[in-house]
């Protein structure tokens, strides 16, 4: 289900962040997630964690998914969270993708990401993620 | 419906068809289709003689002969095995150098540098978005400094050495002669590649600075500088290799590649020069994916396609310039993060396809890259891969064993046809620059990457481990890690390389720069006298980027 009880569509940003220019996956995503009904705002590479949290806040999304497979995810994601903190919008979820080690998933889910989907995951379980997690944050 | 009259033999397909298949079929059924390739070419059950077209002796040719469909070389691999060259790079240039070592000694024979990320996108390890990126996914080298230690017992006149770099090849080249200079080695025994294949970068490795005219007239300028004082250099490694990766078919992949390489003959020629003196040092690069055949058809039309271009449509006389040479990698996109022992067997098949395909150089994956950068173990194991098709498989024996296979060159013509009709789109657009401007190669990709995953999805396409024939856990791999210490310690080599260089060379340098970016003079000369004054790469492409700009994508899912 993509709709609240007031009809408004659950609305994603999916992005790259870093200089990581690999964006099969996160182009992927992006279709599956607007095949499946939601609202998709595609950022595109490079951006800094910043940009990303100015965009997301700017678009009024729901929840954040972004694409790291440089290696960078433990500097690049837990910044994304502390930032939509520090600029009063914490219940903005953060969801990632990509090469994350698993000794790296703990740490970054105790840091605030809410989900890390790594290679294997089927497009399917990333939509069902979304539909059970992720709730429009507007009245 | 008749049967035959004897016992004999079927003297024709539809006799078969009649007589043996159809009785078979009854009985058991084949298994559930469709029979296709990993890019969802179908395959047919039987090839024979009449799946070739009459008089198609001349299309296959001998090897070392026009149209090179069954190698450039008349002898191949009896002469020479091709170069195991192991892409490789990580953490510092002194930790790049010491794996660089241990390949070495463990039999490699060619090397290939992976840089780091910042270091690809033209930017120094202090740079702000550089943070958390350097020495992980490659090599971080700020400046000369970093490079010499790279090199650091290697004399560079007697091996050969590819660099994966693009908008900021003209410097990481600069300083590798710059290397080659303090040890004495002359420039005209210098043997190697850089990858230097901007146009890939918009359509799919997406490593980009500069807008793409003023990135073609950088590699039209190392062009003409290797010509004069770098012969034996190849300028650019024209790349489906990343098209692949990012999710292309294999005919996709063939296609943009070549029409990337129709780019950069053009732009040679635009930019004056001689196309028998440039198009000898262009080389390429190909992926090496599952689908054994459909990747041993692809090197062989690719071979075809480009000797006749080279040839019939630019017009060049000499056959070096007909001659397409190649690298080839193992697919990492095909590779598990599920099973990862099950990755040495995918690798070993594909490159004894990319050996069957003929390639003149080859990168074998290890069995941890789904996971992180190679350990030495599993890069040992990957170079051995290479070892054992060389010297224990038999396959090296004989030249194009698989030539006039029924299967293998009908998929070959096959494989050809379809290229040439995407190569004629892009034509109609106006080629290859036309057709990246108007997003045509990266909405193809896309669509095709997306494809794919609707197959692995629904199971229509197995992935071993990963979509069936899972395992409830995987033994615990040991990866290599890249601790934070390496970018701290980058980050001090780099302030004191800045502290004793001189402030007043490098201003001059950098003006040099821009002056020739403006005015169109050679801009390597320039570029190598700032990498001799210790410039960073940072500050060598900013200069650049002031006069050329900064390339903006139009992102299309």
């Amino acid at each position: 289900m993509t709709e609240s009880g007031t009809g408004s569509r659950v609305r994603l940003l999916i992005g790259k962040v870093g200089l990581d220019g690999h964006d099969r996956g996160a182009k992927i995503i992006a279709r599956a997630l607007r095949d499946a009904g939601f609202e998709v705002v595609y950022t595109g590479l490079h951006q800094t964690p910043e940009m990303v949290v100015t965009t997301a806040i700017q678009e009024d999304v729901d929840a954040i998914g972004l694409s790291v497979l440089s290696g960078a995810h433990n500097t690049l994601l837990p910044r994304v969270v502390n930032l939509l903190r520090d600029r009063g919008a914490p219940d903005i979820a953060v969801f990632g993708g990509g090469i994350i080690p698993a000794e790296d998933v703990s740490p970054l889910r105790e840091a605030g990401v809410s989900a890390l989907f790594t290679p294997g995951t089927s497009t399917q379980e990333v939509v069902d993620w979304v539909r059970t997690h992720v709730r429009p944050r507007r009245a | 419906m008749s049967r035959k009259g004897s016992d004999g033999p079927s003297r024709s397909r539809k006799e078969w068809e009649l007589n043996t298949l159809g009785p078979s079929l009854a009985k058991a059924p084949e298994r559930q289709g469709p029979f296709s390739t990993v890019s969802s070419l179908p395959i047919e059950r039987l090839y024979s003689a009449e799946d070739l077209p009459a008089g198609g002796e001349a299309d296959l040719g001998l090897p070392g002969e026009f149209p090179y469909t069954r190698g450039i070389h008349p002898t191949m691999y009896r002469t020479r095995l091709w170069t195991m060259r192991q892409f490789s790079g990580f953490g510092s240039a002194a930790d790049t150098n010491k794996r660089f070592h241990y390949l070495l000694s463990h039999g490699q024979t060619g090397l290939s540098v992976a840089f780091d990320l910042p270091t690809l996108m033209g930017r120094d390890s202090d740079d702000l978005l550089a943070e958390g990126e350097v020495g992980r996914e490659g090599v971080a080298i700020d400046t000369l400094a970093d490079m010499e230690t790279l090199f650091s017992g290697i004399p560079l006149g007697g091996v050969s050495t590819s660099m994966t770099i693009n908008s900021p090849a003209s410097i990481l080249f600069a300083m590798y002669l710059a290397v080659a200079e303090k040890q004495g080695v002359p420039l005209e025994r210098l043997e190697g590649t850089i990858q230097n294949d901007i146009l890939k970068e918009y359509i799919a490795q997406k490593e980009w600075i500069y807008p793409p005219r003023p990135s073609l007239r950088i590699i039209t300028d190392i062009m003409a500088f290797c010509a004069r004082s770098v012969p034996k250099w190849n300028t650019i490694s024209i790349s489906g290799y990343h098209i692949r990766e990012a999710g292309s078919t294999a005919v996709q992949e063939l296609a943009f590649t070549l029409a990337d390489g129709i780019g950069y003959v053009q732009a040679g020629i635009e930019a004056g020069l001689d196309v028998d003196v440039f198009a000898p040092r262009l080389s390429f690069f190909f992926n090496s994916h599952n689908d054994f055949f459909e990747e041993i058809a692809k090197m062989r039309a690719a071979r075809r396609i480009w000797a006749r271009v080279m040839r019939d449509r630019f017009h060049a006389k000499n056959p070096a310039s007909w001659k397409l040479r190649f690298h080839t990698q193992t697919a990492g996109c095909s590779l598990t993060a599920q099973q990862p022992y099950n990755n040495v067997v995918r690798v070993t098949i594909q490159a004894l396809a990319a050996v069957l395909g003929g390639t003149q150089s080859l990168h074998t994956n290890s069995l941890d890259e789904t996971l992180a950068l190679p350990t030495e173990d599993a890069v040992r194991i990957a170079l051995r891969t290479q070892q054992v098709i060389a010297e224990e498989s038999g396959v090296a024996n004989t030249v194009d064993p698989l030539g006039g296979s029924y299967f293998v060159e009908a998929l070959t013509n096959k494989v050809e046809a379809d290229a040439m009709a995407i190569i004629g789109k892009i034509d109609a657009m106006g080629g290859i620059v036309a057709a990246i401007e108007q997003g045509f190669p990266m909405k193809e990709i896309a669509d095709a990457s997306y494809l794919y995953q609707q197959q692995t999805d629904r199971g229509e396409k197995c992935i071993v481990g990963v979509n069936r024939y899972r395992a409830d856990a995987d033994p615990p791999v040991e990866i290599l890690k890249i601790p934070l210490e390496v970018e701290i310690e980058q980050k001090r080599r780099l302030a004191d390389v800045r502290a004793g260089r001189s402030a007043a060379a490098i201003d001059r340098d950098l003006d040099a720069i821009a002056k020739a970016a403006k005015d169109g003079s050679n801009l390597m000369p320039h570029i190598l006298q700032a990498v001799r004054d210790y410039a960073t790469v940072g500050e060598i492409c900013g200069a650049m980027k002031a006069v050329f700009g900064e390339y903006r994508e139009v992102a299309v899912f």
